[in-house]
């Protein structure tokens, strides 16, 4: 009894997970595989689509006859890079009309043209035409001709299924004399974003911790920058930013701070003298991350606030009798309480950042010095159309991140489910 | 008499208030007031002055009175001092003083001298300081992006600083932008694409997770802590590795440009996050009022339709607006598989309208502000559940 009760629990389970697992499957799990398969393959953006052979049908009168037509079909083979093999061709006469000196490659069979073309190169063009009279010698109708459409099909090799494989992405990718700069570019974006988020998620989730006129109000527009949506967002601030007329600069020059509008978003570097140290600051990365740090602090923010607002307030009682001021409970008593959070935040949030593309894409594009990981998988597969070497940096992406989940899971994945 | 408590309050009460006061400047520069020096240093010690006599005056007089005669005698002094402005700028300066000798209230000679209370000041004055700071560093690109919306192409060339609204135009004209971009650039189309797109993904999100949440949540089956470990697992993997593998194959299979393949992959990307909100609220829920519907003959269609749906209501509606909000935000799927402008969403539209370099940058504020508000609206009005829904889902963003 009890068996076949958890066979049927076991038989509704499976169907009711199978749509979404299946779903999952289908549009996550299995890109992350098929791009192990891309990666090693030399493949364009327009090796993509399928070659096609195509026919266009023009039909057209023939002088001092009525009752015979030329057709024209002008044939074509779609891809500039592919053949097509085997190409076959089928059209259809009306009735009682007949073709005339029928070209060898083709049969004539109760009402049907059949042709066999054979293989066509890439680029394959060619106008074949077919000449057609009426067996009773009445005039032909040209719209009855035109009626049917031919029928093409041909076999050709799918780029993605073929089985030649190649390991020139992956060297082009390690040895390409920018792919240190670039990871290296992409850790500094991680790690100061994530870090600057988490300290003002910190203050901000600090700040709305106390009690003070409009602090609903505080609590709703500090989610604001993460809730608006990313595009709106970017080009805001790009506009803002902006070195001709843009705000900023605008009222920067105006109250004299600077002489000059700085390209806050299109400079790599700005040189600092400090002391006679000349100090190189990478500008728009700079820019970037603090783009990043303003946009996802909310959600640092409303993590931390989560965790503030458990903490027991008799601890913070027993401070107040002990006459401690508002910064010594706040490394004694709230720090030690947030520090787990902390980790876990900063962890996720790493991960997260690691894969940013929207952000940096629409403020900079990448350029001036904010070339990331995820930004090189955009401009590699899209911008210079090699779809191999765009996957074999995203397998490059999907290592690290097992690397980074690996770390995780050991350091804090069991305290994660704790807290 | 503590003098260490009573220079601490001077200073940072003082700069605060400087601060606000360059803050004020700042923006009313940007109505079209052409100032060009904060004077920091003449307001510093003006400030300084106050609050000294404040404190000095302490207690001793009508609280209200002390602070009106106080603020608009700052005022006078302010404007003489300083370059002439007109009068709304002064009405400004002379409530900000208002507000701020209201803060300095308790603030007399005794309560210095209490103890351990110079921190106490300065983690107030911090405090205050960090509203403004974060009000403004958040609101300002808000602020800017709606009334550059409103301006002309020449009135921003000539003082690009000048973002006052001219209200002696028309209505037609001052709302120009958003008549030009629903006629011209056809943005009422996206706005529906935007919104059919962004239903959609929630609702087959909804019919896929909760049947998948309520079988990991209640249900016995080989490989459920698999599952559900893998479910976040899935999670952390980013669109940016998924995009080059889908976008051959939605070219191949002519999804690309096409509404149905950005709800198929937005709500793949959905799921594992509605899954796991959904699993550990339905989890919440005891188990005997299911046995109750099971003992009436309900099978778990049922179940599911009459008990767990109206019990987690809450659950589903944090759910439903988190994926409404990603799905109406999200950009790089539509950047990669729309480039027909007959399939674009709203997000799209944008990013298309500054491929030309020619675009006046009003439409395209504008045209944010179109995308912006919406969401902002549903935020503001359901912002309890998606407050809820977006800490459960913060592990991504």
């Amino acid at each position: 009894m009890s068996t076949s009760l958890s066979k049927i629990e076991k038989r509704t389970a499976y169907t009711l997970l199978l749509p979404a697992v299946f779903l999952v499957f289908a549009i996550i799990l299995f890109p992350i595989f098929a791009n192990v398969w891309i990666s090693f393959k030399e493949v364009g953006l327009k090796d993509i689509r399928i070659p096609e052979p195509r026919a266009k049908k023009i039909v057209k009168n023939i002088q001092d006859s009525n009752f015979e037509l030329k057709i024209i079909y002008k044939l074509r083979n779609s891809s500039l890079i592919q053949d097509i093999r085997e190409v076959r061709f089928s059209d259809k006469l009306p009735k009682n009309i007949e073709p005339v000196n029928l070209d060898k490659r083709c049969k004539f069979k109760s009402q049907k043209i059949k042709c066999f073309f054979g293989n066509w190169e890439a680029g394959y063009r060619e106008n074949f035409e077919i000449f057609v009279k009426d067996v009773n010698n009445n005039a032909i109708n040209n719209n009855d001709i035109k009626s049917y459409n031919p029928d093409l099909n041909g076999k050709s090799n799918n780029i993605l299924l073929t089985t030649d494989f190649t390991l020139k992405n992956f060297k082009k990718v390690f040895m390409n004399n920018n792919f240190f700069e670039l990871l290296m570019t992409t850790f500094y974006f991680t790690f100061f974003g994530t870090l600057g988020a988490i300290l003002l998620g910190i203050f901000a989730a600090q700040l709305v911790n106390q009690k003070f006129y409009g602090r609903t109000f505080m609590r709703s527009i500090l989610l604001f920058p993460y809730v608006g949506p990313v595009v709106a967002l970017a080009y805001t601030w790009t506009l803002l930013l902006d070195p001709n007329s843009g705000t900023i600069n605008s009222l920067l020059v105006n109250y004299g701070v600077i002489e000059k509008p700085i390209n806050l978003l299109g400079q790599k570097y700005l040189i600092i003298n400090i002391l006679g140290f000349e100090l190189k600051l990478r500008l728009a990365l700079t820019t970037v991350i603090f783009f990043e740090i303003w946009r996802y602090f909310p959600l640092a923010f409303l993590f931390i606030l989560a965790r503030l607002q458990a903490i027991p307030k008799d601890l913070y009682e027993a401070a107040d009798v002990d006459g401690a001021g508002p910064f010594r409970k706040f490394f004694y008593i709230t720090l030690p309480q947030i520090t787990a959070i902390l980790s876990i935040l900063f962890m996720i949030r790493f991960i997260w950042n690691f894969n940013k593309f929207e952000d940096i894409f629409l403020l900079t594009g990448g350029a001036s010095g904010t070339l990331t990981l995820p930004i090189s998988v955009y401009q590699q597969g899209f911008a210079i159309s090699n779809i191999g070497m765009g996957s074999a940096v995203s397998i490059v992406i999907v290592l690290l991140l097992i690397i980074f989940m690996i770390i995780y899971f050991k350091l804090i994945g069991k305290k994660a489910n704790e807290i | 008499m503590k003098f260490k408590s009573l220079i601490i309050t001077l200073f940072a009460s003082s700069i605060f208030l400087t601060i606000i006061i360059c803050i004020w400047k700042i923006l009313a520069t940007l109505q079209g007031l052409s100032f060009t020096n904060l004077n920091f240093n003449l307001n510093l010690l003006l400030s300084l002055g106050l609050v000294i006599t404040c404190v000095f005056i302490g207690k001793k007089f009508n609280h209200n009175l002390k602070i009106f005669i106080l603020s608009l005698s700052f005022t006078i002094l302010y404007t003489f001092l300083n370059e002439d402005s007109p009068m709304w700028f002064s009405a400004g300066i002379f409530l900000l003083i208002l507000f701020f000798t209201n803060k300095l209230k308790k603030y007399d000679l005794k309560y210095l001298n209490q103890d351990f209370i110079s921190e106490k000041i300065v983690f107030e004055f911090l405090s205050l300081f960090a509203i403004v700071f974060f009000a403004l560093v958040i609101l300002f690109p808000f602020y800017i992006m709606f009334v550059t919306s409103f301006k002309t192409q020449t009135a921003l060339l000539i003082n690009p600083i000048d973002l006052s609204i001219d209200f002696s135009k028309n209505i037609f004209e001052i709302f120009k932008s958003y008549f030009v971009i629903f006629k011209t650039y056809d943005f009422g189309r996206y706005i529906l694409t935007s919104s059919y797109v962004s239903v959609g993904t929630v609702l087959i999100t909804l019919l896929f997770a909760i049947p998948a949440a309520y079988a990991v949540a209640r249900l016995n089956f080989f490989g459920k802590t698999f599952l559900s470990t893998s479910i976040l697992i899935i999670y952390m993997f980013p669109a940016i590795v998924l995009v080059i593998p889908l976008y051959t194959v939605f070219s191949q299979l002519g999804l690309r440009n096409s509404v149905e393949g950005l709800l198929i992959v937005y709500t793949a990307t959905t799921l594992p996050v509605a899954i796991y909100m959904l699993q550990g609220y339905f989890k919440s829920i005891p188990k005997e009022i299911e046995e109750a519907g099971l003992i009436d003959g309900q099978n778990w269609f049922g179940i599911i339709i009459k008990i767990i749906i109206p019990l987690s209501l809450p659950a589903i509606a944090s759910v439903s607006l988190y994926v409404f909000m990603i799905a109406w935000n999200e950009f790089l799927f539509s950047l990669m598989f729309l480039d027909n402008p007959k399939t674009f969403t709203l997000s799209r539209a944008i990013n298309h309208l500054t491929g030309d370099a020619e675009t006046p940058r009003q439409y395209l504020m504008a045209g944010s502000v179109v995308v912006t508000l919406p969401i902002l609206l549903i935020f503001i009005y359901f912002e309890k559940y998606l407050v809820s829904g977006l800490t459960a889902g913060s592990v991504k963003g």
